[in-house]
């Protein structure tokens, strides 16, 4: 017998085939429709990046009317002590000692009793009091009582004198090296593309030198230019050869050296760090077509294969709870997600001034599961994990690292999610010691137990719990400024001691 | 021309439907009257009476965070599911007293316990016992460690213990303790071993 086929006979009919057309039409506009809806929320997503001696954080910038708004009751939160109160249309925030009052829809406001203009109206959403950016260099000085810089343009504003200024020149050797001085640590991330080598930071209050293009005239670097958008500055270095980085000095030198004499180099200086900050691009040196698996002969992947990807931070901090899940209510004016907030902050500023570049899992008051927050730690690749708790009963602080299910281990090449954190408890535990010891040294309560606490169990690095009670029975000295610095930078000391240990965790 | 046959058992069928909605209606409708109790605090069984026995109870301490043992003498069914049940029930007696070291809220019970062999026990608590109570980290890991290790230092062959409240699985206790897993039994014992030396 034999098959023949008609293409008449399997063709459907007009009516149908017309449909057809129409359904898939329909699906490609509606496909068209979401991509550019997602693309254009991702890219209308704009920042302001906050400097200041108590923290650098940033936040949201809303568009509304052709005017950029930021939340006031966010920027003053890691400042200082700040509340805020709805009362029908007026909006009161108490920061510090400083009153003020706001009313929706008005371009007037009243701080400390004196009448205040705002660039546009002031607005109220879900209970959150919205201030003009354009405004912000006229209110800010009345609530701090200090000087304050506002670039409206790049999104950064500089309360106080804190700005970070840096030099570059090229050093002598063949062939000679970029060299970056910085007036204090930096933790930049730094990635290339042909002929290119971008030096991004987000967390540090770098600026301008005298003009924003230097040259030096080398014949592989040539010059630099200095750039600044959306929260970030920018520092581009052109380059004819792909660049290493390497910090030095405490993170106050960043050294980019050509490849060729980078792979001559049998070992680093000792005097410098391991570049944690350094962030490899896709197409890095490191990522570089000599470098990809294409080129060795296949091996077979082994569970700890996934480790070895690009470490984009060195410690991620989360602060625990946030949106509505409120962890304890500490009093009935104090929640546990916001203390977790402040305290967070504080330890990635003390981080960070030990040049160790630090990803906050939340930055806000947002909703974030145990599995989100598991997933963000583990795409970063981090050298530790750090979660932080506020509890009412006790005292001081308690550590603690994981506590593995039942079972469920690994199958042949699949890790289990609930035990993923087994091969790096060994180093967990390292770690809870380190920060135990240097929390002692400071004199505070300390103790270091197992506990059932998710997300731990799903990281795969270095992973620890830092719960702190009160040092004593007075339940405000959780928010204490004193208590929350001693706290963080006794962490910060420990992480930076054991930077070594940690960093070479697979 | 429709056949006469089938119209009519188009027509009984027809009936048939009708006559099952109306009863669907009043039956839903009765359903609805009846008032629905909240909170059945009805005994289920008779509390266990006849010769008591000694057994040791891990009782949670907030004040310095630990847990410690304490002799106890409470008069046990002779079944293994029922036995663990009284158990924790007696060891809830003590959290529940005014006086408590580790206050639970009021209202909290064990609904039930199942021992499925090999090894694994289900402990269902009531919506109370989790919605009232306290948060925090060490607080939540108290309770759970109470609960684990009093039942296997007392009921011996558990290897896991999995913790459901009100017959379903939640994410954790009040915020902390995560109940979405399986306990390991030897690893709360070894927790409990910490949890015993003061701080």
């Amino acid at each position: 017998m034999r098959w023949s086929s008609s293409p008449s006979s399997h063709e459907a009919p007009p009516v149908v085939r017309r449909e057809c057309s129409r359904i898939a039409g329909f699906l490609f506009i509606s496909g068209l429709v979401l991509v550019s809806s997602f693309l254009l929320s991702t890219a209308a997503q704009r920042r302001l990046s906050v400097y200041s001696v108590a923290a650098n954080y940033s936040l949201p910038v809303m568009q509304r009317a052709n005017h950029d708004y930021v939340s006031l009751l966010e920027l003053l939160d890691p400042l200082g002590r700040v509340n805020a109160k709805l009362d029908g249309r007026r909006w009161r925030i108490r920061y510090n000692n400083v009153e003020g009052e706001f009313i929706a829809g008005q371009n007037r406001a009243r701080i400390q009793g004196r009448a205040a203009d705002l660039s546009s109206i002031f607005l109220i959403e879900n209970g959150r009091g919205l201030v003009p950016v354009a405004s912000l260099s006229s209110l800010l000085p009345r609530f701090l009582g200090g000087p304050v810089t506002v670039r409206e343009d790049s999104g950064r504003l500089f309360i106080g004198s804190i700005a970070t200024h840096f030099t570059a020149s090229l050093a002598a050797g063949i062939p000679p090296r970029l060299v970056f001085n910085f007036s204090s640590p930096v933790s930049p991330s730094v990635s290339t593309e042909p002929g290119k080598v971008h030096i991004t930071f987000t967390r540090e209050p770098v600026v301008a030198p005298a003009s924003s293009t230097l040259t030096f005239g080398g014949n592989i670097i040539s010059s630099a230019t200095y750039s600044e958008s959306n929260g970030l500055a920018e520092i581009t270095v052109n380059t004819t050869a792909p660049l290493t980085p390497s910090f030095g000095n405490n993170g106050r030198t960043l050294t980019l050296t050509p490849a060729s004499a980078a792979s001559q180099a049998s070992s680093p200086p000792p005097s410098s760090p391991p570049p944690v900050a350094a962030r490899p691009a896709a197409n890095s040196p490191a990522n570089s077509p000599e470098n990809s698996p294409g080129n060795s002969p296949p091996s077979a992947p082994s569970p700890s294969s996934y480790s070895s990807a690009p470490r984009h931070y060195f410690a991620v901090v989360d602060p625990s709870h946030g949106g509505d899940d409120r962890g304890e209510a500490l009093s009935s004016t104090l929640l546990e997600k916001d203390v977790t907030l402040a305290l967070a902050r504080r330890l990635r500023q003390e981080l960070e001034n030990r040049g160790i570049s630090t990803l906050m899992l939340r930055e806000s008051d947002t909703n974030l599961s145990s599995d989100e927050r598991a997933v963000l730690a583990n795409t970063n690749h981090p050298a530790i994990y750090i979660a932080v708790h506020v509890a009412s009963a006790g005292h001081g602080v308690r550590l603690y690292t994981a506590l593995l299910p039942y079972g469920s281990g690994d199958n042949g090449l699949f890790r289990s999610w609930s035990n993923a954190q087994s091969s790096f408890l060994p180093v967990s535990q390292g770690a809870a010691a380190s920060i135990s010891a240097e929390l002692q040294k400071q004199q505070a309560s300390v103790r270091i137990v197992t506990a059932p606490l998710r997300p731990l169990n799903n990281v795969t690095a270095a992973a620890v719990a830092i719960e702190v009670a009160p040092p004593g029975s007075d339940l405000g000295q959780l928010t204490s400024a004193d208590y929350q610095q001693l706290i963080a930078s006794a962490v910060a000391t420990a992480i930076a001691a054991t930077r070594d240990k940690l960093g070479a965790t697979p | 021309m429709i056949p006469r046959h089938l119209v009519i058992a188009v027509a009984v069928l027809l009936m048939i439907v009708l006559g099952m909605a109306v009863y669907v209606w009043q039956m839903r409708g009765r359903a609805a009257a009846v008032p629905v109790a909240t909170s059945d605090a009805r005994p289920l069984a008779p509390p266990s009476v006849g010769p008591t026995e000694q057994l040791t109870l891990f009782v949670a301490y907030d004040d310095p965070g630990i847990l410690r043992a304490r002799s106890a003498r409470i008069p046990l069914p002779a079944g293994r599911q029922q036995r663990a049940e009284e158990l924790l029930r007696a060891l809830l007696a003590l959290y529940l007293d005014k006086s408590s070291p580790h206050v639970i809220g009021v209202g909290a019970d064990v609904r039930s316990v199942y021992l499925v062999d090999p090894g694994l026990a289900v402990i269902d608590l009531n919506a109370a016992f989790a919605d009232t109570h306290r948060s925090g980290v060490l607080v939540e890991e108290l309770t759970v460690a109470s609960l684990i290790h009093t039942l296997s230092a007392n009921i011996p062959g558990i290897l896991k213990v999995k913790i459901l409240v009100d017959g379903k699985e939640r994410e954790s206790l009040a915020g902390h303790a995560d109940l979405s897993d399986f306990y390991d039994v030897s690893a709360v014992n070894q927790l409990a071993s910490q949890l015993q030396s003061a701080p």
